[in-house]
């Protein structure tokens, strides 16, 4: 039988790694949940934001943790603008439109991540990359500890600024009734944007947190893209919760998948799930039916 | 019916007799490389046109298609003796019957839009992960198929033959969707694009219209793959399985006009006339030509939704309204 000194590690891994994966579907499950549109740009987007926060090391010697509020800003700042200037602009009245849209915006920010910078897989070294905590049956990174945390904070802000404050009920009225959210004087374009960007600066903040403990190359965005998608499918498209969940669930199979089948099949284990889980329960496991 | 659908037929011949002479006149090797790549890109639009343009179900994973049918006769080449033109015959039929799993499995449970897409997506990377994990199908080197030229092996001597093997698909996908446009089939199919819950209310069962149609789209692009491995005699996961594959057999369409005959052929030679001054003008650079794409795409959508046949049918519309009102003049 396995070791369980084996397996422990195995799952306290899969967890930081679930962890951040929640928090960058939490800001897919955001656009999905009021947009009704599937960003596929998510992924592209955070290689860029790994790419800021790598290059502010680099060049300026500023720390990834640090660097947070910035990356933050910025990626909030280039949602708004993608979703008001060019993603809003051109549904002509089809869903489809968006997706396309989407589909060409991560063609672009990847392909010229590929020119600018080539392929090379590049990571950055802080006084803590190496420091681990004991937990006693099994010992856990300190970027991998602190990402976990503060993953798990971000989503319980986010979950604050959606029930706390004027903007989340906006937010939550349009998705709800478009029409009605209207009605009563809601800045549909304005919120739409605000909900975009507020969903890329997710993926800013999980740029700083993920960096100290990983890489950034220009293919980046493709191991996150379709992890991401599938934890916002498992969890049910929308719910805040389910996103969580299905991180933290997808987090242990990677990790245990690994561990079982190697590296590259471990892999499609992910794929497997995200395929049984559109095929037999497309509404995820927390999600309200469509 | 709107469209004159004998003008269709003729232009289509007029197509076919312009194009017939060209390797007869175009000495340079160059120049007929390059409209032999056009004409694939054009049979792999149709391809997608077929499904997406016609069935309205947007795929981002048409590589699974094109890259089982590239991989299928490669292998059986390499691992079998088996000849190439019988390959191609079964890449179509294995890419047909891939493209029969992905949609009952898809479309049973009603998957339609975003959800389509995501599904083709994964699809397609769960196969360039197996492409790339087992020793049969090269894993991440890939595989060379043995140069054994004559036409015998679809080895053509010259680009010629590459080019009318490429002209008699195409023309033979543009007679199919000129008569899917005139069929039931095709107003089916038309149907469950407009409105699906409409198209089941009127009687049509929009599970089996869409599988047929996902079927012959991915029989087609399969045989697509199995032309290109015996053009450039070389497959591995990242070009069979990789999104390059897939947003060219989508973007061709989106550009030419979507759900339209020449649609996809106009959308080929527009794009590689632009890629090729693309090169031209930021020279040959990794990833230059596809942030292109993407930029094309974005601005297709944005400013020309119903693609180049679009503004064309502007401008027509625009004349014959102008004419009826000159008429009611009169």
């Amino acid at each position: 039988m396995l070791e369980f000194s084996i397996l422990l590690p195995a799952i306290l891994n899969g967890l930081t790694i679930g962890a951040i994966y929640a928090l960058i579907a939490l800001g897919l499950t955001l656009i999905y949940g009021v947009l009704h549109i599937i960003n596929f740009a998510h992924g592209s987007l955070l290689m860029l934001a790994l790419y800021g926060v790598f290059f502010l090391h680099s060049l300026f010697g500023i720390d990834p943790y640090l660097a947070l509020p910035v990356a933050a800003a910025a990626l909030f700042g280039i949602g708004y603008g993608l979703q008001r200037f060019i993603i809003g602009r051109a549904s002509h009245g089809k869903d489809e439109n968006i997706l396309l849209v989407t589909l060409g915006l991560s063609v672009i920010i990847e392909n010229l991540a590929l020119y600018l910078w080539r392929s090379d897989t590049r990571t950055i070294e802080t006084p803590y990359s190496f420091e681990v905590l004991d937990f006693g049956v099994a010992f856990i990174p300190v970027p991998k500890a602190v990402a976990f945390v503060g993953a798990l904070l971000v989503a319980a802000l986010l979950w604050l600024l959606m029930t706390r404050t004027d903007l989340g009920r906006a937010i939550r009225a349009l998705a709800k009734e478009r029409q009605g959210a209207k009605l009563v004087g809601i800045n549909a374009e304005h919120i739409f944007a605000m909900s975009f960007g507020i969903g890329c600066a997710c993926l800013g903040i999980a740029a700083c947190l993920l960096l100290p403990s990983f890489y950034v190359s220009p293919q980046v965005g493709h191991a996150f893209v379709l992890v991401a998608f599938t934890v916002v499918v498992l969890g049910g498209m929308g719910s805040f919760v389910g996103a969580l969940l299905g991180g933290l669930i997808i987090g242990v199979t990677e990790s245990l998948g690994g561990l079982f089948l190697g590296e590259s099949l471990g892999q499609l284990g992910i794929f497997l799930i995200f395929i049984i889980v559109l095929l037999f329960r497309p509404t995820g496991l927390l999600g309200q039916k469509a | 019916m709107r469209t004159p659908t004998l003008r269709t037929g003729w232009a289509i011949l007029v197509f076919a007799l312009v194009l017939l002479p060209l390797p007869l006149l175009i000495k340079s090797e160059f120049w007929l490389t390059w409209v032999t790549l056009a004409l694939f890109y054009a049979y792999l639009g149709q391809a997608w046109n077929l499904l997406g343009g016609y069935g309205g179900q947007f795929s981002f994973g048409h590589a699974l298609f094109f890259g089982t049918g590239a991989y299928c006769t490669a292998v059986l080449q390499i691992h079998f003796g088996i000849n190439a033109w019988a390959g191609f015959v079964l890449a179509a039929v294995a890419a047909g019957i891939v493209g029969a799993a992905t949609g009952w499995l898809v479309f049973r449970y009603g998957l339609r839009g975003s959800y389509f897409a995501l599904v083709t997506l994964a699809f397609a990377e769960v196969f360039r992960i197996l492409a790339n994990t087992f020793a049969f199908t090269g894993a991440g080197v890939g595989l060379l198929v043995p140069l054994q030229p004559g036409a015998w092996q679809m080895q053509f001597e010259s680009k010629a033959g590459f080019f009318w093997l490429l002209l008699i698909l195409v023309v033979a996908c543009l007679l199919f969707t000129w008569w899917l446009q005139n069929a039931r089939f095709g107003a089916r199919l038309m149907a469950v694009r407009e409105n699906e819950d409409a198209a089941r209310a009127l009687g049509v069962d929009p599970f089996n219209t869409k599988l047929l149609a996902i079927i012959a789209s991915g029989a087609i692009a399969g045989s697509a793959g199995a032309v290109y491995v015996q053009l450039f005699l070389y497959i591995d996961p990242g070009i069979a399985y990789g999104p390059s594959m897939s947003v060219e057999a989508l973007l061709v369409p989106i550009i030419g006009g979507l759900g339209t005959v020449f649609g996809p052929v106009l959308g080929a030679f527009a794009l590689h006339t632009i890629a090729e001054i693309g090169r031209l003008v930021f020279g040959e650079a990794p990833g230059l030509n596809l942030v292109l794409y993407g930029v094309l795409l974005v601005l297709m959508v944005l400013f020309l939704p119903n693609g180049l046949f679009g503004l064309g049918r502007f401008g027509f519309g625009l004349r014959r309204r102008l004419q009826r009102k000159g008429g009611a003049n009169a």
